[in-house]
């Protein structure tokens, strides 16, 4: 009996220091939920063909703060996604990829993309789920190929244990991975801010706040359309880029030369710098852009062409209204932060 | 003896099948859950102008005069329909099939679920459908793993030739052409139809075999495609892709069917 006792007792040391500690439910069902707020259109996006469970959820947080999605395991998505700053890079005009290679964009933010009807600045990418494809196998981002990217996970006991509790058993496939992501990022709802209060009765402006919002809904909100505050639609804002001729890039059409996407507002207080290059590092000089430094070309958009009058009140109470679009809870929410 | 076995076999069989059996009802098969569905085979022979194809050493010559060597040639089937003299046409579902001339096995299509029935033409797609191009995240033969997906504008690449000419201006002498677009006036989707010389009979317990050749010589052939020197690299959707997806659309040949 003793034996036996010891047998086992060294059997279990043996087995326990042969795998990976078990990683402990982080979140429960009730936490992940598919929302869409009071007044929203219906998402593009939604996860009938993915159903949404907290083990897929942590799933793809893993995979998110996971630098082994890299050539060199040196950069996660996480790495120019920071939840600080709604997802977006904080003093990064563009990415920075492996081995110190700069990409050509400015990061864009992550909330509310199951309203994105395609990624990216020039909406190249048409799927939520096949998004990460793009800055995993870009050289100057993550460099990395599916393939390896497959036959590490596999390799992982951490990520057999995720895999068997979000999928039922550990076989891992780029299906699976892009689709936990997908459950993620699909996950990031940001519709908590001062802005939403003030819509559902909650809270109200300032006055100042108010003005600002006055003047948002007539000079801006044509493109910035509530309440996703974007059409995303594609459009010169009167940039001079001709590196970069983004949307025309995938259509190939001459008309969408130096068109980009219209990005959501949502947490613009927190995503400098802005722009699809990443030029201006504060809103004054955003809206200095619009008012004096709008570029004329063939593309530019109609709307803007000779700019867009604003005083120097007008500038300081739209940059009052906008940091109402700040969403604190969403900023710090534990289920989104950083994991390993 | 094998034959008196067997003769005992199948009237035990019919005798299990009657009513009056003493087996309840419920534990036999249901004549609806039988499946009477056969297969249809596909082998798919890749040639250059009536000669196999051989990648990496062979060298073969366009309609241009130019010569070129092959590395590389992948290509969608998809939606493969079966017709019969009468109009009958079986679908097959989740049909998709990546052929990858380095890959053997991938020249042997397995058309499933394909009813007892004597068919005489074919419908299939080259490339990949474009719902199945905007739905995400898919498996098998669509896997982004098979290097057939365009990362940075979302599609699959329809079909992928890749080799060597010393007519390209490029350093390498390489010749690359990606096409794909599965929407819009450039997209690289081809229908094909071919009918079969004979009747592909198809029963539960028989497999014919459709014998087919695919001809790479007639994707470099004039109007649409010049020559190796103007155009040795088409990896966007543009007008070039689409010209090069009109020439690939006439690239297949029944040569066979075999009962």
């Amino acid at each position: 009996m003793k034996k036996t006792l010891s047998i086992l007792f060294i059997s279990f040391i043996a087995f326990s220091c042969s795998v990976d500690p078990e990683i402990k439910p982080i979140i429960t069902e009730d936490e992940i939920k598919e929302v869409v707020p009071e007044g929203w259109p219906t998402p593009i996006y939604n996860f009938s063909s993915n159903p949404l469970t907290a083990d897929g959820f942590t799933l793809g947080r893993f995979l998110f703060y996971d630098p082994i999605l890299s050539s060199d395991n040196t950069i996660s998505c996480g790495s120019c996604h920071q939840q600080f700053a709604a997802f977006a890079n904080v003093g990064h005009d563009i990415s920075h990829g492996v081995n110190g290679l700069l990409g050509t964009r400015n990061t864009p933010a992550i909330q509310n993309v199951n309203w994105l009807p395609a990624f990216m600045h020039d909406g190249g990418i048409n799927h939520i789920e096949v998004m990460p494809l793009g800055p995993i196998t870009n050289p100057v981002e993550m460099n990395e190929t599916m393939t390896n990217v497959v036959a590490k996970l596999s390799a992982s006991g951490k990520y057999k244990q995720l895999f068997t509790k979000a999928y039922g058993d550990d076989m891992v496939n780029t299906q699976r991975i892009f689709k936990a992501i997908a459950q993620f990022m699909g996950t990031m709802y940001s519709y908590n801010s001062k802005y939403d209060k003030v819509k559902s009765g909650d809270e109200s402006f300032t006055a100042q706040e108010q003005s600002g919002y006055t003047l948002f809904v007539q000079r801006c909100s044509s493109c910035h359309k509530e309440p996703l505050f974007s059409d995303y639609d594609y459009r010169n804002n009167g940039l001079v880029a001709y590196a970069d001729s983004g949307r025309a890039h995938i259509t190939g059409n001459p008309s969408d030369r130096y068109k980009f996407k219209t990005p959501s507002l949502r947490n613009i207080e927190k995503t400098a710098p802005y722009m699809h290059d990443g030029r201006f590092y504060t809103l004054d000089q955003c809206l200095n852009h619009y008012v004096s430094g709008i570029v004329s070309s063939s593309t530019l958009d109609p709307l803007l062409v000779g700019g867009i009058s604003l005083s120097a009140q007008d500038k300081s109470d739209l940059i009052a209204f906008l940091k109402t679009l700040t969403d604190t809870k969403f900023l710090t929410d534990p289920r989104y932060s950083e994991i390993h | 003896m094998k034959k008196i076995f067997l003769l005992l076999v199948i009237s035990v069989s019919i005798i299990s099948c009657k009513k009056d059996e003493v087996i309840p009802p419920k534990e036999l098969p249901m004549p609806d859950v039988i499946d009477t569905t056969g297969f249809l085979e596909i082998h798919i022979e890749n040639v250059v102008n009536g000669a196999p194809l051989s990648l990496h050493t062979s060298t073969y010559v366009s309609s241009a005069n130019d010569t070129f060597s092959v590395d590389i040639l992948k290509y969608y089937i998809s939606n493969v329909q079966l017709v019969t003299a009468s109009g009958y046409t079986y679908t097959e579902v989740e049909s998709y099939y990546l052929v990858d001339h380095s890959q053997p096995n991938s020249l042997h299509l397995m058309i499933k679920k394909v009813p007892s029935n004597h068919f005489s033409s074919i419908n299939f797609t080259i490339g990949v459908d474009s719902t199945r191009n905007v739905s995400g995240s898919q498996t098998g033969a669509l896997d982004p793993l098979n290097d057939m997906f365009w990362t940075w504008n979302s599609g699959y690449i329809m079909a992928k030739m890749e080799g060597h000419s010393p007519q390209s201006p490029e350093p390498t002498k390489k010749i690359v052409y990606h096409i794909g677009g599965f929407s819009g006036k450039f997209s690289g989707i081809r229908n094909v139809s071919l009918v079969f010389p004979n009747t592909a009979d198809v029963t539960k317990n028989h497999i014919p075999i459709l014998n087919l050749k695919a001809d790479l010589y007639q994707w470099f052939v004039q109007p649409n495609f010049s020559n190796f020197s103007t155009s040795y690299f088409i990896t966007s959707i543009v007008q070039e892709s689409k010209d090069m997806a009109d020439n690939y659309a006439n690239m297949f040949s029944v040569v066979s069917v075999v009962n």
